[in-house]
C-alpha cells in the first residue's frame, strides 16, 4: 500500500515533466509509486531511468535535468522525503 | 525605515502595456527619481525563427520572480518593481518579458534591474522552443553559458 510515511512503503508522488523532457518521456505528468529506497534528487532520476527508454532517452544527461520539489529548485543530494510534487526540467531559457 | 515593497509579478499569455505598467507603477508617487525599464523581445535570428512558443512551470514561475523580486528588493533600496513574463506563442518584435524598477536614485534601480535579468535567465522555469517560418517546430533554445557566468558574478544565496 503507498503511503506517505518514511521507511518502509512505497509513497506516491506526482512527477511533472517540461520542454524537451516531457518530449522525450511523452507526457506531461502521471502520478508514481516512489520506492521507499529512492531518497534523494539524484536516486529519483537514477530510478526514473530504469523505467523505459523514453526516460533513459530523457534523463541520460543527467547534469542537464534539472529537478524541482513543490515547485522550489533543489540539488541532486537533496531530501525527496515529504515532497508531494517532483518536476524534471532542462536548463532554464526564459527571459 | 522604509515599508517594504509589494513587487507586481505576473505570468501571461496576453501581450503587455509598457506605457500602462510604468504609468500603473508611478502612478501618483513623486518618492522616486528614477525609473529603470528593461524589455526583452523575441528576435527573428536573421529571418531564421517565425515565432517562439514560452513553455512555463505553472505556479513555480511566479513563485520564482517573486522570490527574485525580493532578493533584489532587500539587496537595493528599491522603491517599486514590476516583473512580468509572457507564455505561449511570441513573435519577433514582442515583448517577452519587462521588469520596471523604480528608486530615489538610478545606481540601485539599475543594479536591481540587471540583477532581477540574470537570476530570471537562469532560475525562472521558463523554456523556449523555435517555430520556423515553414511551418514546423525545431529544437529548444540551448541554454548560454554566459548567462550562468552573469548570475554567479552576483554571489550565491
Amino acid at each position: 500500500m503507498p503511503s506517505a510515511l518514511a521507511g518502509g512503503y512505497n509513497w506516491l508522488m506526482k512527477l511533472l515533466y517540461f520542454a524537451w523532457v516531457r518530449e522525450r518521456i511523452g507526457r506531461g505528468e502521471e502520478t508514481l509509486a516512489v520506492p521507499a529506497d529512492v531518497e534523494t534528487v539524484a536516486d529519483l532520476v537514477g530510478w526514473l531511468r530504469t523505467r523505459g527508454p523514453e526516460y533513459e532517452a530523457a534523463l541520460s544527461e543527467a547534469q542537464a535535468v534539472r529537478v524541482a520539489l513543490d515547485k522550489v529548485h533543489a540539488a541532486p543530494g537533496a531530501s525527496i522525503r515529504g515532497a508531494a510534487e517532483a518536476a524534471l526540467f532542462p536548463p532554464m531559457t526564459g527571459g | 525605515m522604509r515599508a517594504p515593497i509589494m513587487p507586481r509579478v505576473a505570468v501571461q499569455a496576453a501581450p503587455f502595456d509598457v506605457g500602462a505598467e510604468i504609468d500603473r507603477l508611478i502612478a501618483g508617487r513623486t518618492d522616486f527619481g528614477a525609473s529603470v525599464v528593461f524589455t526583452g523581445h523575441c528576435r527573428d535570428e536573421g529571418g531564421r525563427i517565425a515565432a517562439l512558443e514560452l513553455e512555463h512551470y505553472p505556479g513555480m514561475a511566479e513563485k520564482e520572480l517573486e522570490r527574485i523580486a525580493a532578493e533584489a528588493a532587500a539587496r537595493w533600496p528599491i522603491a517599486g518593481l514590476t516583473i512580468m513574463h509572457r507564455t505561449g506563442k511570441v513573435v519577433p518584435g514582442e515583448v517577452i518579458v519587462v521588469v520596471i524598477a523604480i528608486a530615489e536614485h538610478r545606481r540601485e534601480a539599475l543594479k536591481a534591474t540587471e540583477f532581477i535579468m540574470d537570476f530570471l535567465k537562469t532560475d525562472a522555469p521558463f523554456w523556449k522552443k523555435e517555430h520556423l517560418p515553414d511551418g514546423t517546430s525545431t529544437e529548444w533554445v540551448a541554454p548560454k553559458q554566459a548567462d550562468d557566468h552573469a548570475r554567479a558574478t552576483w554571489g550565491r544565496e
